[in-house]
């Protein structure tokens, strides 16, 4: 068997007029985190439905887990767990009823299904909630019953399509634990997101996709360094000592009068602080705020694809 | 292919099972569902039958006729489900699992039969509470219910079809409202003899009506006021030709829609 999971190749699909995906081309290695990086619309969420056999590309091959998506789509599903954007449980019944009728689709068996079911609830947190219908869950003890119910045979491989889209800090934690004790098992894990700081968590290896196709790929310490990698900024309390500020700053320094701001690229980030805050106090310059911090988003896009990230929805 | 048979009824059953749990969970919602028609049979016996001063005798008549009517109901029962069930997001897990595609319609059709049934079974208590009685032989009253369920599983996959057609919860409300002519055209209430012509030939031929008079005939519910036109007297052999016909269309193409979600 291949040593990639994920084998996706020219794939392409129109909704209309619309090229959803624009010749995808993606390679997952097994037992790795991948992180599909992009904006809304940019083909993350139609790439997840190819991969997990429930949209037909146009063109192009598809291998998950060793099997085509097209030719084999049985096998694949055997294979594989999906947690979308939107929680794929049954809203009116409780989540022990939820995964015993999983466990069952899966054909677990009845008396492995319901075994597997409260093994699954303890694991998740969710073994106390009883009798309660879904709907009661909050949004974070949802994605967890939803996750659960994406790892009921222990996939081979895992798709999570902005797994922490609409979660509170705390629900992303959550989840964001979750995925780290799944990568121990050796489960592929293909995950989108519109945060880089989730890619950069989370993900070995991230392509960032814009338009339908891949922009740029590599490990997110790659990425970053060849996007400019972090900068740090530094608000001075009085405007006149901005120049004499970026010429403090490491090189590529840019100033905005208005904000008061000095902004430049660093390399190696404690260094870099611990220069700057240095200089600035030998030169006796009073600087309201100093940060270090990661490219945004925004920054990310602009630099790969020369225009600001869209900000319609899909 | 003896496996992947096996797996077909396991998966189905697993699905009515998934149906039966909310019936569970929203007992008021099922109750709702067994008292309508039974509010509408009262209220038809005393309203029009009380209107002209021969409510028991009118019972007779109308009795059978609003079980048909309840069945071809059953249509829009079943499309608001399976509308529900076609904007969950769970639809995606089920579709992304290795189970036989087609168990989520048969659960549904499995739970949708067994509701009518027992509705058909309540309202034949009332019906009976209120005059109505059968004068046949068991055998005959079993075809009757037989029939109704036909007319039943009929509507049921015009239902599947239209709910994947439409799509959307605003289009049940369109379809909700043409329901009411469907079963209103028919012969459920009053005799198509007494109609202008061009009506009671919609009358005659409305599906409904060949189902009802049939099980005016079973029943021995004074089937002489039927009419005497070609498709009264066939209504025995319509009332089986049209479910028939009808799940020979509706549920190929509710199948093709259901697995054409990937499309």
């Amino acid at each position: 068997m291949a040593a990639d999971a994920i084998i996706v190749e020219g794939v392409r699909k129109r909704f209309g007029e619309k090229a959803a995906l624009d010749g995808l081309d993606l390679r997952v290695g097994s037992g790795t985190v991948h992180g599909v990086l992009g904006p809304n619309g940019a083909g993350k969420t139609t790439a997840v439905r190819v991969l997990a056999t429930l949209l037909r590309a146009d063109e192009g091959r598809v291998e998950v887990a060793g099997h085509d998506v097209r030719r084999r789509p049985d096998e694949v599903r055997r294979r594989i767990g999906l947690l979308g954007q939107h929680a794929a449980v049954d809203e009116e019944l409780s989540g022990r009823q939820n995964l015993d009728m999983f466990g069952r689709l899966h054909h677990l068996g009845a008396r492995h299904a319901r075994v597997r079911a409260d093994e699954l609830l303890e694991r998740f947190g969710l073994a106390e909630t009883g009798r309660k219908a879904v709907k009661r869950y909050s949004g974070g003890m949802r994605r967890r019953l939803d996750l659960a119910a994406s790892l009921i045979t222990d996939p081979e491989v895992l798709f999570l399509d902005e797994p922490t889209t609409g979660l509170d800090p705390r629900g992303r934690a959550e989840v964001w634990e979750s995925v780290r004790s799944l990568v121990g098992g050796g489960t592929t894990v293909l995950l989108t997101t519109q945060y880089l700081e989730e890619a950069d968590q989370l993900a070995d290896r991230v392509s960032v996709i814009d338009g339908g196709r891949v922009v740029a790929d590599g490990t997110p310490d790659g990425l970053k360094e060849r996007l400019g990698g972090d900068r740090i900024d530094v608000v001075v309390r009085d405007a006149a000592q901005l120049a004499r500020t970026a010429e403090l700053l490491p090189e590529g320094a840019t100033v905005d009068a208005d904000r008061r701001l000095a902004s430049a690229p660093v390399t190696d980030r404690m260094e870099a602080l611990t220069g700057v805050v240095r200089a600035l106090r030998d030169a006796g310059i009073d600087a309201e705020d100093v940060a270090l911090r990661r490219p945004t988003l925004d920054e990310v896009f602009l630099s790969l694809t020369g225009r600001p990230k869209e900000t319609e929805a899909v | 292919m003896s496996t992947s048979m096996s797996w077909i009824a396991t998966d189905s059953w697993t699905m009515t099972r998934r149906e039966l749990a909310h019936w569970a969970r929203q007992p008021v919602q099922v109750l709702v569902g067994l008292v309508f028609p039974v509010m509408m049979l009262l209220m038809f016996t005393y309203l029009i039958g009380g209107g002209k001063g021969i409510a028991g005798q009118y019972a007779e008549f109308l009795v059978p006729g609003m079980f048909a009517l309840t069945m071809v109901f059953g249509l829009d029962a079943t499309m608001v489900a399976v509308t529900q069930d076609l904007n969950k997001g769970v639809i995606d897990r089920f579709r992304s699992m290795p189970m036989t595609n087609g168990a989520v319609l048969v659960g549904r059709s499995a739970a949708d039969m067994l509701q009518s049934f027992v509705s058909l079974l309540v309202m034949m208590a009332v019906g009976v509470a209120i005059g109505w009685r059968w004068h046949g032989s068991f055998a005959a009253v079993l075809a009757a219910v037989g029939l109704l369920l036909m007319l039943r599983f009929a509507m049921l996959w015009i239902g599947i079809h239209l709910a994947m057609v439409a799509g959307r919860p605003e289009m049940v409300a369109a379809v909700q409202i043409l329901v009411w002519p469907v079963g209103f055209l028919s012969n459920a209430f009053t005799v198509p003899q007494n109609m202008p012509g061009w009506l009671g030939a919609v009358v005659e031929w409305n599906p409904m009506s060949a189902t009802a008079t049939a099980v005016r005939d079973l029943f021995g519910n004074d089937p002489g006021v039927a009419g005497t036109s070609w498709a009264a007297d066939q209504a025995g052999l319509l009332a089986v030709l049209w479910p028939v016909v009808l799940v020979g269309i509706f549920l190929p193409l509710a199948v093709r829609r259901f697995t054409a979600l990937s499309k």
